[in-house]
C-alpha cells in the first residue's frame, strides 16, 4: 500500500512529509507505549498510535520507523512536524480509534509485525 | 573517536537529543544500519531514564573499529535493587514518565538486548552508572 491509499483508507490528513512518496507500507504495528516499539527487531513497520507527543517522532527515529498514523483526532504540535521533517517521517492524523485504523488497514492486507 | 553530551533531568523536550546526535554520527561513518539501530534503541532508553528518574546526566560515546562503546552517568536518586529494576515490567517511573509512552519497566530489558556488554551500577541517593557496547 502506498502513501495515497493510506490516507484514502483513513480519512487521513497529511501533516508532514511527500504524498507522492513511493514508499511501500507491508506491515504496522500499533502501540501507545514507545517502549513496546522500541523492541521490534530489524523491521520498520507502520506506526499507529494514539500517543502524540515529541517522543513519539524521536521513538519513531530510533526504530527506523518511515510512517506514523495519529489516532484518535490528535492534533500534532510544530515542534514534532518539525522533527519529523529532520528525519524524514512521513505523518498522518486521522479521525478514527487505533482499532478502527488497524481494522481498515488488516482487511486491505497490510501484514502484523508478529 | 570520543563524544560527550549533556543530559537535562526531567526536560522531555529535549530527550533523544544525544541518541539522535550519536545515530548521525554512525550513519556517516556508515556503520551497518542493523548495528546502528541496536545502539541507538539502548542508547535512547538510557538516555530517557537518565531524563526521567535523574537530575542531571553524561553520555560518552567512543567509536573505534571494533566496538561503539557507550558510558552513561547521572546524579540522581540511584537504584535501590538493581535485580529488581532489571525484571522485565518493574517500574517506578512517574505519571508524566507514563504520559510520554515510557515507565513500563521494559527499557533496561530492552537495553541489555541490544548490548554485548552492559554494566549497571548504582549508589543509592547519588546517582547510576551504566556502561554499554556494541560489537562491531
Amino acid at each position: 500500500m502506498n502513501i495515497k491509499e493510506l490516507i484514502s483508507l483513513l480519512d487521513g490528513k497529511l501533516v508532514c512529509g511527500n504524498p507522492q512518496s513511493d514508499y511501500t507500507i507491508h506491515a504496522a504495528f500499533a502501540s501507545d507505549l514507545m517502549s513496546d516499539v522500541l523492541t521490534l527487531d530489524n523491521i520498520s513497520p507502520l506506526l499507529i498510535t494514539g500517543l502524540c507527543n515529541l517522543q513519539t517522532i524521536r521513538t519513531a527515529e530510533m526504530a527506523d520507523i518511515h510512517v506514523i498514523v495519529i489516532a484518535r483526532g490528535k492534533k500534532v504540535t510544530e515542534e514534532m512536524i518539525q522533527l519529523a521533517m529532520e528525519s524524514n517521517i512521513i505523518l498522518i492524523e486521522t479521525p478514527f480509534s487505533v482499532f478502527r485504523s488497524c481494522g481498515i488497514l488488516y482487511q486491505n492486507h497490510v501484514k502484523p509485525v508478529f | 573517536m570520543q563524544f560527550d553530551f549533556e543530559v537535562e533531568g526531567g526536560n522531555f523536550s529535549k530527550a533523544g537529543t544525544a541518541s539522535s546526535e550519536v545515530k548521525k554520527i554512525l550513519n556517516q561513518l556508515n556503520v551497518d544500519y542493523k548495528i546502528i539501530k541496536r545502539v541507538v534503541v539502548a542508547l535512547y532508553e538510557a538516555e530517557v531514564n537518565i531524563v526521567a528518574h535523574a537530575y542531571r546526566g553524561w553520555i560518552t560515546a567512543e567509536i573505534d573499529t571494533t566496538s561503539i562503546r557507550l558510558t552513561l552517568e547521572d546524579e540522581g536518586p540511584g537504584i535501590p535493587d538493581i535485580e529488581k529494576a532489571m525484571e522485565p515490567g518493574f517500574s517506578t517511573a512517574s505519571a508524566k514518565v507514563r504520559e510520554m509512552g515510557f515507565g513500563a519497566g521494559m527499557g533496561l530489558p530492552n537495553i541489555k538486548k541490544n548490548t554485548d556488554e552492559f554494566k549497571l551500577e548504582s549508589a543509592v541517593g547519588k546517582g547510576t552508572r551504566l556502561e554499554m557496547a556494541v560489537f562491531l
